[in-house]
């Protein structure tokens, strides 16, 4: 545990650092969506990789959280601060509600359900007026010569750099997070949950509970992000926010990265934002879907290869090294 | 004395098919009581009617004097009764040592205290040298061995063991046979359901024998074999009737 932190200080002060590289737009752009996806991950992989809860709906919280901060900002002129607390509180509740029922379902099915509801809860928001139905809200921006601190309280800056580290803040936060649960009694917990439901049972593990509480906390960490990203872009619509392809992109670049994992997600982000982003701005408007394309390829290649992801070829890579090292001795113990 | 778990009149059916039909028996402090019977005896339903992993349709299950029947399983094995699967279920993609700890932090939210269990139980089922092993690549009697130092590591009064020894050479079996005694010695009682007479019936205080469904006679191991019920249950009746002659 004690070589985990240290990997994962390294890993932020290593993140920390990389905007000082360049201070490109279009990388900084890249860089803050890597880390908001990133984060979104690890909130995914808690329920799905960690508890074997298959879940497609994510979108649905982060659009929640997204819409919290950006209406009570909007129609009330309450910071974003708060409205992100508040979005992390709503998702977890609706999490709650919803999956309470859900959990009832196992495998394909649940994943399904998830779908369901997230396609519910957009369809919600397409026909509520408060909310500006399909045209979606344009958060109100606040006077050019505001200073710094008025900008951080509203959350709203002229550079990209303070997104940078706002970000990287809330992941670094999330990803300690992670951390704690995978070794602490809730992480073998829903470990055991994913590996045999009846095992569970078994040993005295409530899984009910335990996968409740794995959907809580990733409904709290997705809605948080959803919140950053509205104020980040400024603009917010039911299409956008609610959108399949947002549940997708979350699970697709964890499963590339490694599903179960704590690095998969940043290591998939690292590999997925930066391909979208790049062939997007390179290629322009006719080659949309170009990123998608090589992105389809590369997790069809994961999946049928290395289904633990990127992080399984290093793991493997890792062990080969060692045991060169040793002269084999470790796969000889792992034989008998 | 009052035993520390006793069932009574448990009835259990799937459909028109009756698995238990009014078993009564108890098992009492520091006993080890094995349950035998041919396939199909219903030893696994009323393992599951036990555990509350069925809630039997008549008859009660109490623990302590407690009335546990329809209890959760996860509740049940809070109280000190837990149970291992015939078919193994290793949690494979975790290692042995995590395996063990899964089942260590029943009672405490300590990893110190839990990995200090851990240690305590590894070492008792001699599964300290596998600990980095993941579950996928264990051997058959290894995995049952973990399958034991899971259920051991809740901490449980009464372990319940399903078929533990099915599939294990002689060696193996003489393993799990002084882990049963050295059980007992430390206060634990057993329930063990199990066909190999020869590793069962050395160490068991109390026999329960089932057939189709209904308990047909319970006693000390060499009463059991001896009687008739029992040899017809097992042999048929055509080989009965030859060994009476002998």
């Amino acid at each position: 545990m004690v070589k985990n932190k240290k990997t994962l200080i390294i890993l932020t002060a290593v993140l920390a650092l990389l905007p000082l590289i360049t201070q490109t737009k279009a990388v900084l752009n890249a860089f803050i969506l890597l880390l908001i996806f990133a984060t979104l991950g690890e909130a995914w992989n808690l329920i799905t990789g960690f508890a074997g809860q298959t879940s497609f709906g994510h979108a649905a919280f982060f659009g929640i959280g997204a819409y919290t901060s950006a209406v009570i900002f909007y129609r009330c002129g309450v910071t974003p601060w708060l409205g992100m607390i508040l979005g992390g509180i709503i998702a977890s509740v609706i999490a709650a509600v919803m999956s309470y029922p859900c959990f009832r379902l196992k495998g394909h099915y649940f994943a399904i359900a998830t779908l369901a509801v997230a396609e519910i809860i957009k369809q919600v928001f397409v026909s509520w007026s408060y909310v500006e139905g399909a045209t979606g809200i344009s958060i109100p921006i606040i006077h050019r010569s505001s200073g710094f601190g008025r900008r951080l309280f509203y959350l709203q800056f002229s550079d990209k750099l303070p997104w940078v580290y706002i970000c990287l803040a809330l992941f670094t936060a999330v990803i300690f997070l992670s951390s704690y649960l995978e070794n602490s009694k809730m992480g073998y917990y829903l470990k055991a949950i994913r590996e045999s439901h009846e095992v569970a049972e078994a040993i005295g593990i409530n899984p009910t509970n335990y996968k409740l509480y794995a959907m809580i906390i990733s409904a709290f960490i997705s809605a948080l992000c959803g919140s950053i990203y509205a104020q980040y872009i400024l603009y917010i619509d039911p299409f956008m926010m609610f959108s399949l392809d947002i549940s997708m992109k979350i699970v697709l670049l964890t499963v590339l990265g490694g599903i179960g994992n704590i690095y998969g997600p940043i290591i998939g982000a690292a590999i997925f934002i930066p391909l979208s982003e790049f062939t997007r701005i390179k290629l322009g408007g006719s080659g949309t879907g170009i990123d998608l394309m090589i992105y389809g390829l590369l997790i069809v290649l994961i999946t049928c290869f290395r289904p633990k992801g990127v992080i399984g070829i290093a793991e493997k890579a890792a062990e080969k090294f060692r045991g060169k090292k040793t002269g084999g001795g470790g796969s000889i113990e792992a034989a008998s | 004395m009052k035993p520390l778990l006793e069932v009574k009149n448990i009835t259990m059916k799937f459909g028109s098919l009756v698995a238990n039909e009014n078993v009564s028996f108890a098992i009492h402090d520091n006993e080890i009581v094995s349950l035998i019977g041919p396939n199909g005896a219903g030893k696994t339903t009323l393992f599951n009617c036990i555990t509350g992993f069925y809630r039997p349709l008549g008859g009660r299950v109490a623990y302590r004097g407690r009335d546990i029947t329809g209890m959760a399983c996860y509740e049940i094995c809070k109280l000190g009764i837990t149970r291992t699967f015939q078919i193994v279920k290793t949690l494979n993609e975790m290692t042995v040592e995590e395996n063990v700890m899964t089942g260590a932090f029943l009672h405490t939210r300590s990893r110190k205290e839990a990995a200090a269990i851990t240690e305590e139980i590894l070492d008792l089922t001699a599964l300290v040298r596998k600990k980095d092993i993941p579950g996928a690549n264990l051997t058959i009697a290894d995995r049952k061995r973990v399958e034991i130092a899971r259920a051991l590591a809740t901490k449980p009064r009464i372990l319940m063991l399903d078929e533990c020894m099915a599939g294990l050479n002689r060696t193996e079996i003489k393993d799990v046979m002084n882990l049963c005694l050295r059980l007992k010695e430390q206060g634990l009682s057993l329930l063990i359901v199990e066909h190999i007479m020869e590793a069962i019936m050395p160490i068991s205080d109390n026999v329960v024998v089932l057939n189709a469904g209904k308990k047909i006679t319970e006693g000390m191991p060499q009463d059991v074999v001896n009687n008739e019920e029992v040899i017809k249950a097992y042999l048929g009746d055509r080989y009965h009737a030859k060994s009476k002659k002998s």
